[in-house]
């Protein structure tokens, strides 16, 4: 089956538009729309956070301030792979903020960034709660813990370069 | 209407139930400065210039914010108080970039009146000097986060007065920014009415009408209350 | 009125006697827990044994953590398993032997010496499994709250047990409670705070993770007791596996009647709703939270009114942590006086920690409120990578407790003493290879990234001060520098608008009175005694 984007665009929409359904088009069900919106669409663009905003009647600037406020909402697409170091109090001591550094010149992006090509984003979170697993990185949803420069740069080009030979 | 009475910097003080301290303190002579309230909006406490002590409270309390209560012993100029407002309005001024030489409020600016009021000669903390821009493309208005203390007045009278809510605040912490719609040219905003509330309600020279260069007026808080009154 | 009795159901030993359960805690399943799981019932799913995921353990650094359990032979902690570790160890089992690879000692201190309330089905039932959690005792004091107590009885017995709030501030509990049961208004709300934004802070996602009912019973009490029809929880989205727990326990408790309409057949109802954070520190605060809750930017407003006044939706609004939710039904079950025996009076009952760090055994401790620091250290086998120097609590809003005062008993007071704060039960140990302005700056960069922004002293003094810090960490501040964050902070203490603002000066504050000679090295000797600061010019920001 030839599934064209904007096919799969519309059905993004209509996904988006049941769970605002489900919500009742409540203004204070805001936030799990944007979840939602994300899930669906990978960051929220100008024009899903207009379509929100009209659905729910709310002032678009409302809906922006609410999306930008929060951390997890990503306002820039995002990179085809990600790499989220901890930086929590435990990931710290045992060298996590080094390690972004590290990941930040190995890279040349800037935590929080996407390189230019699209490939990969790398940003920081500020504890996942796992401790004892310090150092902790998360590649693609996938976490690596004790985490150490040399092994996560390896599995980092891995990925990266099995991208380019996939068709 | 009930009516309470409380002490105000050693005199004693009436006023009514529910009103704020800032608001007895005015009537009763002690002019406390602010920053962040604008008559007819619902207090913020957030820029806490207004800053008073009460007995019994173990940090001072925002006088805008704060209600008037029976019995209540208010000190409004301590030392403690004074060097907590130089130190805010010094922070204020090394946020972002404020050049009195340049902005369109020179002389009427409430950051400037405050600072000049505290007797502020210099700041000791490092400018941070960001690049916060300019957006000049509203037909009338422009906007110069420069000179931005985000009070969020201006988002406030948008929305509590005006009904528009054209304006919000983008990001958090140090990175905010006030915003049109979604984060978007002023000149392009679908629900600005182009009433020009904020920039009246603006306490320095971030907001300013376009035409007037050198003069915008001092902030009307007649037509405020006109418009609050009108909109009840 | 007519109260049915839960009934124990499935039975949690088969036959042949063995029960293996795995660890599913987060930090297990980050280490391989799945594939162990996976490993032991494709070799056994046939076989008379009890293969069964549980929550967490305690021990998250050893995982993936295995129990076995076997008629007439001690309990048995395997550490560090892997798939054919753990199909060896069972199968050693099966031959009658009892392994030592991977074996922790019986004694193990880190197990041994807990005290388990709101931790102690966790590691024993299957999260995802209602049944296990009513065969383990699971809303069987919902059952008898609502059958035999009055409204008022509960607030009671909850203020006569000392309760007091586990998210860090120590406010009565039972006053709380009282206070929004007496507050007049139609609709009432519930309010858990899963919003466990501390770094180094993970006993709430253990709970949600491993025990996700003992969270709802909780709450549905504390419904029932203040009028309340409508509980929301409010996870953080860095939990998304807490929340998915929490979400499939919320559907088969409605499908069980206990919650949702007419709970039991009392004709109290009860629903609850998961609201997931996004990812912002400050809506640990409970004006900032009930924000989120209603979809906005969670920005704290002004106390007074307080939540149980003029909460969501202006509403009565009972917020108590998801840690004090878990008190609720070992004190309904057991009486306050029970509580009260636990614990050291004023601070009754037990607190949870989540100790890491340098130390040998990091995850979640659960022990009486007023144990020793010392103690605790040595429960988790002692600190690792070299001598004591600090123990940091409380997270961002916390401070350190040095050396000299390792025999401080852990209560509220105690550390308040010390100038730092019990918080939510973040324990993170510090060797003496660490630097305290490092620790310092650390959080400091952390509260300016958590800032709001609402008030100008946090978002303009955050900033400033870890200004001043890196400057220190660089070796390029003078002494004046030091006396200049001194000032800074002790205003944003006394000036931010919200919790936050008001702690974010603690950590500097905590360092500078314990280990300012080390604040000296950095200015005087440009000299960062632990070698961590690198003392080149300005380093990086991140």
């Amino acid at each position: 089956m030839n599934v064209h984007d904007s096919h799969r665009a519309d059905d993004r929409h209509r996904a988006l538009e049941r769970v605002m359904q489900q919500h009742r088009l409540r203004p204070d069900s805001l936030i799990e729309i944007l979840h939602a919106a994300q899930r669906q669409f990978g960051w929220l663009d100008r024009d899903v956070l207009g379509l929100i905003a009209a659905r729910l009647r709310l002032p678009p600037s409302l809906v922006y301030g609410v999306a930008s406020f929060y951390h997890a909402f990503r306002l820039e697409p995002p990179g085809r792979h990600r790499c989220t170091v901890c930086t929590g109090t435990s990931c710290h001591l045992k060298g996590g903020s080094r390690l972004l550094q590290q990941l930040e010149q190995h890279f040349g992006i800037a935590c929080g960034a996407t390189a230019p090509d699209g490939s990969l984003t790398l940003e920081n979170v500020r504890c996942l709660g796992a401790c004892g697993l310090a150092p902790l990185i998360v590649i693609d949803d996938e976490a690596c813990p004790h985490a150490s420069f040399g092994p996560v740069v390896e599995r980092l080009t891995a990925s990266l370069d099995g991208e380019d030979t996939s068709p | 209407m009930p009516r309470l009475t409380l002490t105000i910097n050693n005199r004693s003080v009436s006023a009514r139930r529910g009103e704020s301290i800032l608001s007895a303190a005015r009537r009763s002579g002690s002019d406390i400065p602010t920053l962040c309230n604008l008559g007819g909006l619902i207090p913020a406490g957030a820029c806490r210039v207004c800053l008073v002590e009460v007995a019994g409270y173990p940090r001072p309390v925002p006088a805008c914010a704060t209600r008037a209560e029976q019995g209540m012993v208010v000190t409004t100029d301590t030392e403690r108080l004074t060097a907590a407002r130089r130190m805010i309005v010094e922070l204020l001024l090394a946020e972002r970039n404020h050049s009195c030489a340049v902005c369109v409020m020179n002389q009427h600016c409430q950051l400037q009146d405050l600072a000049a009021r505290l007797g502020i000669d210099h700041v000791r903390f490092a400018f941070i000097s960001p690049l916060a821009g300019v957006d000049i493309s509203h037909e009338r208005f422009g906007i110069d986060h420069n000179r931005c203390i985000l009070c969020r007045r201006c988002v406030r009278v948008c929305d509590e007065i005006e009904g528009a809510h054209t304006w919000d605040v983008d990001g958090r912490g140090a990175a905010s920014r006030i915003i049109c719609d979604l984060a978007q040219p002023w000149g392009t905003s679908a629900t600005c009415t182009g009433c020009g509330k904020c920039v009246q309600a603006c306490p320095t020279g971030a907001l300013f009408e376009k035409d007037a260069p050198t003069k915008k007026a001092t902030i009307d808080m007649e037509r405020l209350s006109e418009w609050r009154r009108s909109r009840k | 009125m007519k109260t049915p009795e839960p009934k124990n159901e499935k039975p949690t030993v088969c036959g042949g006697g063995l029960k293996i359960s795995v660890c599913l805690g987060s930090p297990c399943l980050a280490s391989g827990a799945e594939g162990v799981l996976r490993a032991l019932r494709e070799a056994w799913g046939e076989k008379p044994i009890a293969v069964i995921g549980t929550g967490c353990m305690g021990p998250c650094s050893r995982g993936p953590m295995i129990r076995i359990e076997r008629d007439g032979y001690p309990t048995a902690y395997y550490e560090r398993m892997t798939p054919q570790a753990a199909c060896t160890t069972v199968a050693a089992y099966l031959a009658g032997a009892a392994p030592e690879q991977g074996r922790l000692a019986p004694d193990f201190p880190f197990i041994a010496l807990q005290t388990r309330v709101v931790l102690e089905q966790c590691g024993r039932i299957d999260p995802c499994d209602l049944n296990s959690a009513r065969a383990a005792g699971g809303y069987r004091a919902l059952a008898h709250a609502i059958g035999k107590m009055t409204p008022e009885q509960i607030c009671c017995e909850i203020g006569a047990s000392g309760l007091r709030g586990r998210g860090g501030g120590g406010y009565p509990t039972g006053t709380k409670w009282e206070l929004v049961r007496a507050a007049s208004g139609r609709r009432k709300y519930v309010v858990a705070n899963g919003d466990e934004g501390d770094p180094g802070a993970f006993m709430d996602r253990t709970l949600m993770e491993s025990d996700p009912h003992r969270l709802l019973e909780g709450m549905a009490i504390a419904g029932y007791a203040v009028g309340a029809r409508d509980g929301f929880i409010f996870v953080r989205g860095e939990y998304p596996l807490a929340a998915q727990r929490l979400g499939a326990a919320i559907v088969d408790a409605g499908k069980a009647g206990l919650l949702g309409r007419n709970i039991l057949g009392s004709g109290f109802s009860f629903r609850i709703r998961l609201r997931i954070g996004a990812g912002a520190f400050v809506c640990g605060e409970e004006t900032a939270l009930m924000a989120s809750v209603m979809g906005r930017r969670g920005q704290p407003v002004i106390r007074p009114p307080y939540p149980a006044q003029r909460g969501l939706w202006g509403s009565s609004t009972l917020i108590n942590n998801v840690e004090t939710f878990g008190c609720i039904a070992p004190i309904i079950r057991n009486g306050a006086a029970w509580f009260r025996s636990v614990g050291t009076p004023g601070n009754s009952g037990t607190k949870v920690f989540s100790i890491s760090g340098d130390v040998a055994t990091e995850g979640v401790l659960e022990v009486p409120l007023g144990t020793p620091l010392r103690e605790l250290l040595a429960m988790a086998g002692g600190v690792s990578g070299g001598s004591f120097k600090a123990a940091q609590t409380g997270g961002a809003s916390g401070g350190c407790i040095p050396a000299s005062h390792m025999d401080v008993p852990v209560d509220y007071e105690s550390l308040k003493g010390l100038g730092t704060i019990m918080g939510s039960g973040g324990l993170i140990v510090m060797n003496d290879q660490r630097c305290m302005t490092d620790v310092a700056r650390f959080f400091m960069h952390f509260c300016q990234d958590e800032s709001c922004g609402k008030c100008a002293p946090c978002r303009t003094g955050t900033q400033q001060a870890a200004r001043l810090l890196d400057r220190i960490a660089a070796g390029e501040a003078t002494s004046d520098d030091i006396s200049q964050l001194e000032q800074l902070c002790r205003f944003m203490r006394e000036t931010s608008l919200c919790g936050l603002g008001m702690a974010a000066p603690t950590p500097v504050l905590s360092t500078l009175r314990w280990f300012r000679e080390e604040y000296e090295n950095h200015v005087r000797d440009r000299r960062c005694p632990a070698g961590v600061c690198a003392m080149e010019g300005t380093p990086c920001r991140d």
